[in-house]
């Protein structure tokens, strides 16, 4: 089986994913990578001691991402190559295109893949319910998977080739990069902070923000939230805690009425001591967490801060 | 087709818009949710239903936009069961519903087939639909959609700005950056939940609601594209339970935190 994996940068820097793209594929048959930029020899080199073949497409108009180009060009290397599949990171620039290509290929598509097996055609596995449930989902090839980050670390080492495909866009983008949106800097940054108290949709009201911050300030730390938090406006954007906001590893987090959809968990799972208050004995933040209590935090929260108080006593 | 141009263009530079926004009634996941007898599909007796979380931000931008520019909002479910959602969305100050009695499950393409089908004979300047549905978490409708239509299109929008019949979007990336980007009309865009706050229903839109138009069209896929093998609860490791009542537990996590050094 031949497969193809779409590597990604920005910034100036080959997202990690792109390499676990890669292990994957050399795991189910040959491998091959494709770069796509301004000037992407040095992504390329990197690529290439994971990969078969790396293919380089370059062009001017291609230096800042386009959904529109993206696929134009991946379409005539696609054509050229005919992979069996086609794998793409599961990430704000990979989830938007990706789906876009399959309608133009006409083939299948399946996001946010953690698991692949060959079977007739493939067996891919992906979490629904935002991580409640699994499902094992049968496509026929070729097609394409956007990869969840994390689901395949291991791999092995390559020194594949590097050739320039020697294709260009056969068109304009419909859609004009304009530039980059730097984080709003806050009065506090949670990712120097010791103790994080985060807390999340269980929180209920922004009312009972103070409440958190209570806790937060008789343990050293910080409040910060989850996504549905910040889109409340109950705390600000840059007490954010996931992928699209901070990566933070205290040495305490306490998560208060998190349910732990992946986003939020890839920003937190390598804090050292992690404590989850949930009421849904089923919630995934359980599956991170190293000790978890089952129950309501108006009830326990208040508790703790009441010995807490006792102690500085 | 020249004609449909001129009208559409004269349209945006107007200031009108006419927005399509796509809404899923869609269980919670936090709700009891679980795997049915079957192995196959989910078992969602006890699951409370809503509005997809993200389609809510979606319905509550394309009435903004409308309240500001004039034009009309066209709500679009797809769903033998989605009446609830789509009077919703017209209570909040969408203007008619089209509703396409098809259950099609985990299979986003057909989702986006029949949509397709549907609103071909709509001219619109924009189609939004929510980033992800809350149940299936696919994150594929909306831009299967635009490459069915061969639409430009952004997705994880966070701000619109319409002017001079051009939409600029910021989308959210990693790390809190945002990317700026500018597209023609018709666009399709999926929206990031946080964009807005979604007005509540009130209950004159609940009364105004009940005169506005819902057509049900019949559409029946053509394709299918993936096909369930099994449903089944994720492996987990399992965090240490602490149990007991609030006082042992809080007894319980301050040893806990001694123990650590961390008070």
């Amino acid at each position: 089986m031949k497969v193809l994996a779409v590597a990604e940068h920005r910034f100036g820097n080959l997202n990690p994913l792109s390499i676990e793209l890669l292990n994957l594929a050399n795991k189910i048959g040959e491998s091959e990578a494709v770069v796509i930029g301004k000037d992407v020899s040095k992504f390329a080199s990197e690529l290439a001691k994971h990969a078969d073949k790396v293919w380089k497409i370059e062009d001017a108009s291609l230096e800042n991402y386009s959904p529109d180009l993206y696929v134009d060009v991946l379409s005539q290397l696609i054509a050229k190559v005919k992979p069996d599949l086609i794998l793409v990171g599961n990430t704000a620039m990979g989830s938007e295109f990706a789906p876009y290509l399959a309608v133009k290929l006409g083939v299948p598509i399946v996001t946010d893949v953690v698991g692949v097996s060959k079977a007739d055609g493939l067996v891919v596995s992906r979490y629904v319910m935002q991580g409640k449930i699994m499902v094992d989902l049968k496509v026929s090839t070729p097609c394409v998977l956007t990869i969840r980050q994390g689901a395949f670390k291991e791999g092995v080492k390559k020194t594949g080739q590097i050739v320039d495909a020697g294709i260009k866009p056969s068109k304009s983008a419909m859609r004009r990069f304009i530039g980059y949106v730097e984080p709003e800097v806050g009065e506090v940054d949670i990712t120097k902070a010791e103790v994080i108290v985060a807390v999340g949709r269980g929180i209920e009201d922004a009312a009972n923000i103070p409440l958190a911050e209570e806790l937060a300030k008789l343990l050293g730390g910080v409040v910060a939230g989850s996504r549905p938090v910040i889109d409340s406006g109950w705390l600000p954007k840059d007490r954010q805690v996931g992928i699209s906001g901070k990566i933070v590893k205290p040495k305490l987090y306490l998560a208060l009425g998190i349910s732990g959809a992946f986003q939020h968990v890839m920003g937190m799972k390598d804090s050292e001591l992690i404590i989850a208050v949930n009421k849904d004995s089923e919630a995934p933040i359980f599956g991170v967490a190293h000790y978890g209590i089952v129950g309501n935090l108006f009830d326990v929260v208040p508790e703790l801060i009441d010995k807490l108080k006792a102690i500085k006593k | 087709m020249e004609n449909f141009l001129f009208i559409r263009v004269a349209r945006a530079f107007g200031g009108e818009m006419k927005i399509i926004v796509l809404a899923k009634h869609a269980p919670d996941p936090q709700s009891e949710v679980g795997v049915a007898s079957d192995g196959k599909s989910l078992s969602l007796g006890a699951a409370v239903f809503d509005i997809n979380d993200w389609d809510r931000y979606a319905v509550e931008e394309a009435i903004r936009i409308k309240e500001k520019l004039g034009g009309e909002v066209v709500v679009v479910g797809v769903g033998k069961n989605c009446d609830d959602t789509l009077r919703k969305c017209l209570a909040m100050g969408a203007d008619r519903a089209i509703k396409i009695p098809l259950d099609a499950g985990i299979d986003a393409y057909q989702i986006a087939e029949v949509i397709a089908e549907a609103i071909k004979n709509e001219k619109f300047d924009m189609i939004f639909a929510g980033l992800m549905s809350q149940d299936m978490n696919n994150g594929l409708v909306g831009v299967l959609l635009a490459g069915m239509l061969n639409l430009p299109f952004a997705t994880a929008v966070t701000a619109i700005d319409i002017k001079d019949g051009k939409v600029k979007v910021k989308r959210e990336i990693e790390g809190g950056y945002q990317e700026e980007v500018e597209l023609p009309m018709p666009c399709l865009l999926t929206i990031q939940s946080g964009i807005n706050e979604p007005r509540y229903v009130s209950v004159m839109g609940i009364k105004k609601a009940k005169t506005k138009e819902m057509k049900e069209l019949n559409i029946s896929p053509k394709s299918k594209k993936v096909e369930v093998v099994k449903m089944y609860l994720p492996p987990v490791k399992k965090a240490e339970l602490i149990t007991g009542d609030p006082g042992q537990i809080a007894t319980k996590l301050i040893a806990i935190l001694k123990e650590r050094g961390l008070i």
